[in-house]
């Protein structure tokens, strides 16, 4: 892989293919959290599910992490080349005549989004580690939605998760049409194409954020 | 005096600063250095400013801005100016020397700059050496073919409508350059992939497209240039107005050539 990963268009290729990856878990994500809206025992169900079955933990998990991983690393070889295919900058450089914020600004709404998965995972999937294998507590299918309320009654860490899923859309405004442009997809249907991923980009942070402040409401209630 | 009627500017005689990047030769440093000019016409082109600053820089007795220019009507591709942060100034779809003054107003500054990429030496001012594209033509931007004495008429082969026409606009890419200069990571996969697609198109070209998409990316990727993120700059800046679909098709090409 070292090796076909030297061409600039397979790094490409790889950066959207993990990309695309990370928009299919976070819709999978998406969809769990919004049963904690719905219903706190279906949540606490899936929760479970996920948290015990030996496929999604053994096989998936470590898929989505080299897949993260992979993703953020390959982003930032990526910016440091290209930087230095560029070793004296413009005086003026007028980049919004010709192309998106979004698109100009990868590498900052991905250094949000990395920080927000360390507090991600400071929150909840550190604690789960601790809970299941070093504490080796019994199972208790009912705790799931408990713990997520709790995490949502602190309004900073509410605010921090509001503002990094408003950085998670930018990035996903690009990155989701992005990645088909990557692969090789472009065509009469691109259009239409790009228009569902904006729509995409746009629903699943705002969804992840209504999700976020229902919980933070309801603790303040 | 006349004024664009629609802006309501005077578009004669205007007075404008530059601000153009001198540079003594590939190895000094440069910088930024202000002239002030007068007498400027909205029907001159952006050259032709250049032309009579540089005739009063000689005739006071200094060295004139060096710039490249050939043919004057946008077909050579010489002309390459990043002209207020844009490569071929603010206007779309035409080259530096295509550009008329009618575009500025009286009292505005003008920065002027080479494209700028590590691929893209500065040889002197304005002047860039842009023979890293060359490299990439040279490495297969070509068919190979017998001529001697043996060609086949080309319209025997029935080709279809689309391809020819996306096979002709892509071949009307003419190497300026201002798709590297506009991108944020001064990426050539607008123009390889311009060279790319022209012959992929084409049966005449498509017997040797996978050793040739593999060989011209190799090129780029050795002369330095940068990896395309997909912010769409190229296709905005470009004279020819090149489509993104050209980079699309040389991933594809590429992709298809690596797993055979
Ligand atoms: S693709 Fe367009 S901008 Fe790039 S070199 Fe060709 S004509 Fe110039
Ligand atoms: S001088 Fe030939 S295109 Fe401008």
């Amino acid at each position: 892989m070292g090796g076909f990963l030297k061409s600039s268009v397979a790094r490409k290729f790889a950066m959207a293919l993990s990309g695309l990856f990370l928009v299919l878990f976070l819709a999978q994500h998406f969809t769990i959290n919004l049963t904690s809206v719905i219903s706190p025992d279906v949540f606490n169900e899936i929760s479970h599910f996920m948290g015990t079955n030996f496929l999604v933990q053994a096989l998936l998990q470590p898929i989505l992490i080299f897949g993260v991983c992979f993703h953020f690393i390959m982003g930032f070889v990526l910016e440091i080349r290209n930087r230095r295919s560029r070793s004296i900058n413009y005086v003026r450089f007028n980049g919004s005549a010709n192309s998106s914020w979004m698109s100009r600004n990868m590498i900052y709404s991905g250094l949000v989004i990395l920080a927000f998965l360390g507090l991600h995972f400071y929150d909840f999937w550190f604690p789960e580690i601790v809970h299941k294998y070093i504490q080796s507590h019994p199972e208790d299918a009912t705790r799931y939605y408990g713990e997520l309320v709790a995490k949502f009654e602190s309004p900073v860490r509410t605010g921090l998760y509001v503002l990094s899923f408003i950085f998670l859309m930018l990035h996903l405004i690009h990155g989701f049409s992005s990645s088909f442009q990557s692969v090789g997809f472009n065509n009469k249907y691109s259009k239409g194409l790009r228009g569902f991923t904006v729509a995409f980009a746009i629903v699943i942070p705002l969804g992840f954020i209504f999700i976020a402040l229902f919980h933070y409401i309801n603790n303040v209630q | 005096m006349r004024i664009n009627k629609s802006l309501n500017l005077q578009i004669e005689n205007m007075k404008l600063t530059l601000k153009i990047w001198r540079q003594e030769n590939a190895k000094a440093k440069g910088k930024m250095v202000d002239y002030i000019i007068d007498g400027i016409d909205g029907d001159m082109s952006f050259l032709e400013m250049l032309d009579v600053l540089n005739e009063d820089l000689v005739n006071k007795g200094e060295q004139p801005v060096e710039f490249d220019h050939d043919c004057r009507e946008g077909i050579c591709g010489a002309c390459s100016l990043q002209i207020n942060g844009e490569p071929h100034g603010p206007d779309k779809l035409i080259t530096t020397c295509q550009l008329h003054m009618r575009t500025f107003k009286d009292g505005d500054t003008i920065v002027i700059e080479p494209f700028r990429a590590t691929a893209f030496p500065v040889i002197k001012d304005l002047i860039v050496d842009r023979t890293s594209f060359d490299r990439i033509q040279q490495a297969y931007g070509y068919v190979s073919v017998n001529t001697s004495g043996n060609t086949i008429d080309a319209n025997s082969i029935p080709i279809k409508k689309e391809n020819a026409d996306d096979s002709f606009n892509a071949a009307t890419c003419i190497g300026c350059g201002a798709c590297v200069a506009a991108c944020k990571n001064a990426s050539a996969m607008l123009f390889t992939s311009a060279k790319v697609s022209q012959f992929a198109l084409l049966p005449q070209g498509e017997v040797e497209a996978d050793r040739r998409v593999l060989a011209m990316v190799e090129q780029m990727d050795k002369e330095g240039f940068g990896n395309c993120t997909n912010t769409g700059a190229c296709e905005i800046e470009c004279p020819k107005g090149i489509s993104l679909e050209n980079i699309a098709r040389m991933n594809r090409e590429y992709l298809k050539a690596s797993v055979k």
